[in-house]
């Protein structure tokens, strides 16, 4: 189940097995991926609210944070450290039992969907044979959590950031889904390290599949930053109408968990598009195809950058949308757009066009 | 069938403005507009646009272009100006003539607004590029624009 490409994980493995009964063993196992996977995370989520920040300031022709530590590298860290250290208030007759689950819902599918990945050959927690559903089903409960933060805080404004948020996802979650499924026709399989596999030798998913591919890709980086909250779509917050949207009552370290899942879901979003178009960690040209010790994971993580680069470039060049042409967007131009595009990718596969 | 077209046009118009912002990512380094103050205090120079504080520019002979005719103080909507004026003989006409003796500006209570500035008729007060204006007491923010033994410079009125 555990494969972590260092030779320690066998090791682990195997001492563990020797030292405990075989179920007990297993248990321990699954807590130690989880610690492990927790702490990666938390960090990279801080990092990648750093790279935000930074990748904003550079778009505004500003600096950025360059106070904590060389380059305002340790600048996230104390954020963090200042909002474990601040108080957790709430408003008056909230929901109070709600208001406590709802960041914990966003955090753990947004943690939960990370299982999945194949960051490298061997570097996957979680390798089932139905993973895209699978991922397509996570992300669609993250939004639950959303609805009860806003539902439960008791503030008016809360409450229309989170019924936002709940017409959003339903909506784009179509699209999501459908250019996923295209390239799922593609692959034959919703394993993520076979549709990698496939990718090995027919070349990245985006080439294989050419036009098609290329407008699924189109309407998966739209709908994913729509699945995201995140601007052009962050109608959910939208500073400049609700305050702070659905997390305008929190404070400490349940917004911190709000903030954290933002990010973390960018991340996945950027990492499925990885997997499903470039090739997931496979070298471009296959350059280091031979070398043995060169860690795969490398190439992943600098297409995810690339994406995730992407998708801040959208959030800092486009201004947020109405509702109303949100939902002419999606209803009228995505989702007409994307059955069409299945047709046409099916009769691709179907005459052997394919690349 | 403008529905394509939208489509053409929508994305067209993206692309614009994501080359345009995409410009200012890859010169980043160079066109940085921040300012890192408290660091470049001794270089940092404040554009021409700035308003700091309004001046009155005296030349090397002690002499200012106020006339004293008032326009100013009647111009600010807050009354950050006032004028003492006096009445002297003009040497060259041997007429009494309207003098400036004090030109009292409150910094305190001016909202940068530059309506003293527009209705000056001798340009004698202008704005400053300062911006280094606390104080720790307030009678610090009421100044003498006009230097003591100074007159206005001859041929302003002409």
């Amino acid at each position: 189940m555990m494969n972590i490409p260092l030779n320690i994980t066998k090791t682990i493995h195997d001492w563990l097995f020797s030292i405990m009964p075989e179920g007990v063993a297993s248990i321990t196992e699954m807590v130690i991926i989880a610690i492990v996977y927790l702490a990666l995370f938390a960090v990279a989520g801080l990092y990648l609210v750093l790279l935000e920040r930074k990748v904003a300031a550079w778009f505004q022709l500003r600096l950025g944070p360059n106070r904590v530590g060389p380059f305002g590298l340790f600048q996230t860290m104390a954020d963090a450290l200042k909002l474990v250290s601040k108080e957790l208030t709430s408003t008056d007759r909230i929901d109070k039992f709600l208001y406590n689950l709802a960041p914990y819902f966003v955090i753990v599918t947004a943690l939960v969907a990370l299982s999945v990945f194949p960051f490298s050959k061997q570097f996957q927690a979680f390798d089932i044979n139905i993973g895209v559903f699978f991922l397509i089903s996570i992300s669609s409960i993250g939004v639950i959590g959303i609805l009860l933060g806003g539902w439960s805080s008791n503030n008016k404004y809360a409450l229309i950031g989170a019924m936002r948020s709940g017409l959003q996802t339903i909506s784009y979650e179509l699209s999501v889904g459908l250019s996923i499924l295209t390239m799922v026709l593609l692959t034959g399989s919703l394993q993520l390290s076979e549709i990698i596999e496939v990718q090995r030798t027919g070349g990245w998913l985006i080439l294989q599949g050419h036009i098609p591919a290329v407008i699924a890709f189109m309407i998966f980086m739209i709908a994913g930053t729509a699945e995201t909250n995140r601007a052009p779509f962050d109608l959910v917050e939208a500073e400049s109408e609700l305050g702070a949207g659905f997390h305008t009552e929190y404070s400490g370290m349940k917004f911190a968990y709000f903030f954290l899942a933002e990010f973390i879901n960018m991340f996945i979003i950027a990492s499925i598009a990885v997997v499903l178009f470039f090739g997931g960690w496979l070298s471009p040209f296959g350059i280091t195809e031979g070398i043995t010790w060169f860690p795969e994971v490398i190439w992943f993580m600098i297409k995810v950058l690339m994406i995730i680069i992407l998708m801040m470039w959208f959030r800092w060049t486009f201004p947020r949308l109405r509702v109303d042409q949100l939902l002419t967007l999606e209803w009228k131009y995505l989702l007409p757009i994307n059955l069409v595009n299945i047709v046409v990718m099916a009769i691709i596969i179907w005459l052997n066009w394919t690349i | 069938m403008s529905y394509f077209s939208d489509i053409y046009n929508g994305i067209k118009t993206l692309l614009t403005g994501m080359t345009v912002t995409g410009n200012y990512f890859i010169h980043a380094r160079k066109g940085t507009l921040t300012q890192q103050y408290p660091d470049n205090r001794d270089t940092l120079k404040m554009f021409d646009r700035f308003r700091g504080e309004v001046v009155m520019p005296h030349d090397d002979q002690n002499e200012h272009r106020c006339t004293g005719c008032q326009k100013c103080e009647i111009a600010c909507p807050n009354g950050s100006i006032e004028i003492v004026w006096d009445r002297g003989i003009d040497e060259t006409t041997g007429k009494k003539k309207k003098k400036i003796d004090k030109h009292i500006y409150h910094l305190g209570m001016c909202t940068m607004c530059g309506l003293c500035i527009e209705a000056c008729p001798t340009d004698a007060i202008v704005w400053a590029q300062n911006y280094e204006n606390s104080v720790y007491d307030r009678k610090y923010l009421t100044r003498v624009l006009n230097q003591p033994g100074s007159k206005v410079k001859a041929g302003i009125e002409d």
